[in-house]
């Protein structure tokens, strides 16, 4: 099943089970959104269900915010990446704190879908990472699922969760097919995985990269390294377990993100695995990125997003130490 | 009560011809032409209603005054004074009905309190020792939702709320006893911010069951409601679709009937309704600022004369209420003006760990990792002599 009729698949076993589930968000309806991950819903569930909205994103998310206290679970539609700044002082500045400011009285079962990163060659503001501004804000949760079995699976554990759930779609990934296992989910929504057994260097990403460092794993292989490949899955919180484990095997890591590097996730990943895991280092945790400029126009993306090679050239340098 | 020949003529001057007033500035019972259609209706209202919007009018003026004193004296973080606006804020509160939801900004506190809401919960949000305060979804605290002080971000929970009502058909069923709607307060600054435009459109377009009260006090903090708008600001809530009506906000009676008319439409299931009352913080913005670099005393004095306080008693001396009244309610004011200063008082500290609580609904191991840690270094100071 492609990646995106995963996630449609998860949304509809989500409405099925609970009417307080209501997706809302841009063009969602009848188009089944730009990237047709709603496709079908409305004609299935209504339009008191799937609420194509007016194009206001800060509308989309405030008015989210008021349903989730009238009791409803919504879940956001965010059209496209670069288009989630106007709703930022909602999700940051109100969804994040409602229940804190609450003191707990009041929960925010809000989901929050973003198509995020590069990988297709569209126009600015329609491939970015913007997923540390929401990884830096307490309150909310971060995920981003690589596959189609977690799309379908993670989806479902998003909008079943008390508290906010961004929830960043690879969207380069949205034709992807895959294995999805409808009768048991593998993982709860905030574990890492080991995608990929290796005893050298451990490669750590989320999201597109994470076929990035297979490829790079397989190409590895072939030439005598062998790599360990974690999938992060949640980005806040940060399931360490097995990416601590992989690094005192092998003791080497490279994290590999298409957002900047400058104070991203992967920089938050490199300090804690060098706090908890100093002693079984071989060598520096390197971090390959984006650079730190804006999302380059497409024709660039190329140069701009971490490929096999850049994360095998980190790879070099992890085991020249 | 002394009547000054320039003050009726100052608040005609530039008023909208569609002004819902019933009280002059004197006092005197004298409905404008836009007043009619409210007449019955506030003609039902009994002297005890009369004497309870008084009431709740000078009492919480002496609860500001005195939150004002705590913070001059250190107690308070901040206070936003709500001086010269209770009559905007009293007829709207009580307009509304019990089943309603109220969405404060951070100003409104007789709406809070006319609802049930402890005031020194306010007190404790002022000093530092909350974000917010109270739980709206306790039946004492009236539906009435906690302040927000990004300015219009609680127009669209507002509006989600309302579009929840409808989808729920919780309105328009009906039965006025049971139909529901939403109130939300904001202010002349705020009318700029974008979230209170989206929350226009999404009210209409979604029909929620909702009225946008606007308090126009005519400053934001220093700068005059001209830089926000070239067009009266109620005349924005009719671009986007909806019956909107300017009234005198400094007239209890005029905010009363005419938030109450539009919560009972609005509740029927007719839509969304906006008011914009044209009232004025005879105070500073906050205790951080100071009106005196950015407005002229005759202007504060031209509104000191529309007080709303002094309106109401002028009428309610006319209509022949005791002198009994005015001093039983002299009396609650300063025994809750006493009992804030008391309680402010004895208002305790925060444990340290109290940061951790509530970030999350669900179990964190982020947040349950620093909060061990922070326990950890506390202790590690316990035995530290030795």
């Amino acid at each position: 099943m492609p990646f995106s009729r995963a996630i449609n698949a998860g949304l509809r076993a989500a409405m099925a089970a609970s009417d307080r589930v209501l997706l809302m968000g841009e063009d969602i309806g009848k188009l089944g959104g730009v990237f047709r991950v709603t496709e079908g819903l409305v004609a299935e569930f209504g339009d008191r269900r799937v609420l194509d909205t007016p194009l206001a994103e800060s509308g989309i998310v405030g008015t989210a915010i008021g349903l989730a206290m009238a009791g409803f679970r919504p879940v956001v539609e965010i059209q496209f990446d670069g288009f989630v700044f106007p709703a930022f002082d909602q999700i940051t500045a109100q969804l994040a704190k409602i229940t804190n400011r609450h003191e707990g009285a009041v929960q925010m079962p809000v989901v929050i879908r973003i198509p995020y990163g590069g990988h297709i060659g569209a126009v600015e503001h329609h491939q970015e990472s913007p997923e540390a501004y929401f990884t830096h804000t307490a309150g909310l949760r971060v995920v981003s699922p690589s596959t189609p079995n977690d799309g379908y699976w993670m989806i479902q554990d998003a909008i079943a969760s008390a508290d906010p759930v961004i929830f960043l779609e690879p969207k380069s990934k949205y034709w992807q097919k895959g294995e999805v296992d409808t009768s048991a989910r593998a993982l709860p929504l905030h574990a890492s995985r080991v995608v990929r057994r290796g005893t050298d260097v451990t490669l750590v990403g989320h999201g597109a990269m994470v076929t990035t460092l297979l490829q790079a794993a397989s190409i590895a292989e072939s030439e005598g390294t062998s790599c360990e490949v974690v999938d992060l899955r949640s980005l806040s919180p940060v399931d360490y377990g097995p990416i601590l484990d992989s690094v005192r095997r092998t003791g080497r890591m490279v994290y590999a993100q298409e957002a900047p590097g400058f104070t991203s996730l992967g920089s938050e990943v490199a300090a804690t695995v060098m706090e908890k895991a100093f002693y079984a280092l071989e060598a520096p945790v390197l971090r390959v990125s984006g650079f730190d400029t804006p999302f380059p126009a497409a024709k660039l993306e190329g140069a701009y997003l971490p490929d096999a090679d850049r994360v095998l050239e980190a790879v070099d340098r992890a085991l020249a130490y | 009560m002394t009547t000054d020949a320039t003050a009726p003529s100052a608040q005609t001057s530039s008023e909208p011809p569609t002004l819902v007033r019933f009280l002059q500035a004197d006092g005197s019972f004298a409905p404008s032409p836009a007043a009619e259609p409210y007449l019955e209706l506030v003609e039902g209202l009994a002297d005890a209603d009369l004497e309870q919007f008084y009431r709740d009018m000078a009492v919480i003026r002496a609860f500001d005054v005195q939150a004002t004193n705590l913070q001059r004296q250190g107690q308070l973080a901040l206070w936003p004074p709500s001086y010269g606006q209770e009559a905007a804020q009293v007829g709207s509160a009580r307009a509304a009905r019990a089943q309603d939801h109220l969405f404060p900004s951070y100003r409104e506190h007789v709406v809070t309190r006319i609802r049930g809401v402890d005031p020194i919960d306010i007190i404790r949000l002022m000093r530092g020792l909350t974000h917010g305060g109270w739980n709206p979804f306790d039946p004492k605290n009236g539906n009435t939702h906690i302040y927000t002080l990004v300015l219009g971000a609680q127009t669209l929970h507002a509006t989600g709320f309302g579009m929840g009502l409808t989808l729920d058909g919780r309105c328009g069923t009906g039965d006025p006893e049971r139909d529901e709607a939403v109130i939300v307060y904001y202010g002349d600054g705020a009318s700029s911010q974008g979230d209170v435009h989206e929350a226009m459109v999404f009210a209409n377009s979604y029909r929620t069951p909702e009225v946008f009260f606007l308090q126009n006090n005519q400053w934001a903090i220093s700068v005059p409601v001209s830089t926000q708008s070239r067009s009266p600001l109620y005349k924005r809530g009719e671009g986007y679709g909806m019956p909107s009506i300017p009234i005198d906000g400094n007239d209890v009676l005029a905010s009363w009937a005419v938030t109450r008319t539009a919560l009972d439409e609005a509740r029927a299931g007719q839509g969304p309704r906006a008011i914009e009352a044209m009232t004025y913080r005879l105070g500073a913005h906050t205790t951080s600022d100071d009106p005196t670099k950015y407005r002229t005393s005759d202007e504060e004095e031209s509104w000191r004369r529309r007080d709303p306080i002094a309106r109401m008693r002028a009428y309610l001396l006319a209509r022949g209420a005791s002198e009994a009244f005015f001093a039983d309610v002299e009396a609650e004011s300063q025994a809750l003006a006493d009992d804030t200063r008391t309680r402010t008082n004895a208002l305790g500290g925060l444990e340290a760990d109290s940061m951790f609580a509530h970030v999350y609904s669900e179990a964190h191991p982020l947040i349950d990792e620093q909060r061990r840690w922070l326990a950890d270094y506390e202790v590690s100071f316990a035995g530290g002599a030795s």
